[in-house]
């Protein structure tokens, strides 16, 4: 695969985050009964900075967990690539929240599927609302954002990557094509 | 780290790395135990069979609770009541359990290398549960997770394993995992009940012997008593059971003793007062109930890798 083009830069990350964070708080008046969900691994990173782009905004703390969604894999039996299990991180009740589940990239939302079967088993939430930094369409389920980044065009033999500097050292979206 | 082993048999078996996954897996797996609702679905629509020719409590419930918590069904088959008295071959018994489909099988045998032989036999996935004096892999894992939990580390810690070393099977599996990961294991007990040749057991160096117990606790981070298995008629020339509680069973006037934050562990059923004291059993330096809350996360990490690895190979 080779970079084909750079989609956000770390200022245009930034700022889309920082829109998101606004929208949130518009859409539910206020951070009161908010808690955040990332998808690990990129999703929970950009939970964290959501949370501190509502607290600029709110100066309110709002919960943050951590889901890893391996254990709901509808394809655990074809993957080529023996998936690792790492730890669901969520230390507060979940129960009459306004929970936020973030993930970077929406797909197919076959992983998202698995995040709210998933969320579900902590207790039953108020609201669940999917924020994503990019949604590249090519769904194969009834599943949409309530929060979007950017909407970019791909082609399926395109991949999306989302880069942070929490793992990768840097902040930036690329679209990488075969070749 | 790829998890590749079709069937888990016994640690002498596994590598370092390969320990470290079951114990990381295992980690990720607690905490499915402490949600609101305690079930994932990563093994629904597979079969697991608890063959059993030893009875058991313990480890039959946990392996059937593990497989239950990964959405997975289970049948239990306790032999007293099976074919097998009617003089089915353990092969043949397993081949039908196979050809009723089931994709995991638990087996605890009282014949050393059963589970080897039933593994060498059938495509379906073999855990064993504990055979003969052989191996009890999924105890000594839980062993290790709950020290390694409690103390961070295992690598250069001092374990003594006190009690019938002779006749364990938890003793042997600890004896490998323990010395992989780097600790220092000292097998405890009377002469007779000492087999010839265990401290060659294990990681070169790791295993020593010691028939005083309180030479051996002395530096001691962690001891795991085990059960005298009076049951056991083979054996004539077993010490009286009062005379073996004063010379090498647990009691607080040993630990006070031994370091301060001693772990105290036994992989059940207790028999207070013969190797263990009852203030000892539910003092706060045990921590035996913890060992069978892990066991459920330690057996869930190792059906979910076996099985994950059969499916990789049917591939």
């Amino acid at each position: 695969m080779r970079e084909k083009t750079k989609i956000l830069d770390v200022e245009a990350m930034a700022r889309s985050l920082m829109r998101i964070a606004h929208e949130i708080l518009e859409h539910n008046r206020g951070s009161r009964d908010l808690a955040i969900v990332g998808i690990r691994s990129r999703g929970a990173h950009l939970a964290v900075r959501l949370a501190e782009c509502i607290k600029k905004i709110d100066n309110k703390e709002i919960p943050v967990g951590i889901l890893d969604i391996t254990l709901y894999r509808d394809d655990l039996t074809l993957l080529t690539a023996q998936p690792v299990v790492h730890k669901t991180e969520i230390n507060f009740d979940i129960h009459d929240k306004n929970i936020i589940l973030v993930d970077d990239v929406l797909y197919t939302g076959r992983t998202i599927r698995c995040a709210l079967s998933e969320l579900i088993d902590f207790g039953r939430p108020q609201t669940i609302q999917l924020a994503v930094l990019i949604d590249r369409g090519h769904r194969e389920l009834p599943i949409r954002a309530d929060y979007v980044g950017k909407n970019i065009p791909t082609s399926q033999d395109e991949m999306v990557e989302v880069r942070m500097s929490e793992v990768d050292g840097k902040d930036e979206v690329v679209i990488m094509e075969k070749g | 780290m790829l998890w590749t082993k079709k069937d888990l048999l016994g640690l002498e078996y596994l590598s370092k790395e390969e320990i470290e996954l079951i114990l990381e897996t295992a980690e990720s797996f607690k905490e499915v135990t402490t949600r609101e609702i305690k079930k994932v679905p990563a093994l629904r629509g597979k079969t697991v069979v608890n063959l059993f020719y030893e009875p058991s409590t313990r480890t039959r419930i946990s392996f059937e609770v593990a497989a239950k918590r990964l959405s997975a069904d289970v049948i239990n088959i306790a032999v007293e009541t099976s074919s097998v008295r009617k003089g089915e071959t353990l092969i043949d018994t397993g081949k039908n359990i196979q050809a009723l489909k089931a994709d995991i099988l638990v087996v605890r045998h009282n014949c050393s290398g059963a589970p080897a032989l039933l593994a060498r036999s059938l495509a379906i996935n073999v855990v064993n549960a504990g055979d003969g004096w052989h191996e009890h892999p999924t105890q000594a894992l839980l062993d290790i997770f709950t020290l390694r939990e409690k103390l961070g580390r295992i690598e250069g810690l001092r374990v003594v394993i006190v009690g019938d070393i002779a006749h364990s099977r938890v003793c042997r599996s600890n004896i490998w995992g323990l010395s992989k990961l780097g600790a220092k294991v000292t097998v405890c007990a009377p002469t007779m009940l000492i087999p010839p040749g265990i401290e060659e057991m294990g990681a070169a160096n790791c295993c020593a012997v010691s028939c005083d117990i309180d030479e051996a606790l002395k530096d001691a981070d962690a001891v795991n008593v085990l059960r005298m298995q009076f049951e056991r008629d083979e054996l004539t020339a077993f010490p009286q059971q009062l005379e073996y509680f004063k010379n090498y069973g647990i009691t607080e006037e040993r630990l006070k003793r031994a370091k301060k934050n001693i772990i105290v562990m036994h992989p059940g059923p207790i028999n207070r007062g013969i190797e263990i004291a009852s203030e000892v059993a539910d003092g706060a330096n045990s921590v035996i109930l913890e060992q069978v809350t892990n066991g459920i996360a330690v057996r869930m990490a190792v059906l979910f890798l076996v099985a994950q690895a059969q499916d990789k190979n049917a591939q």
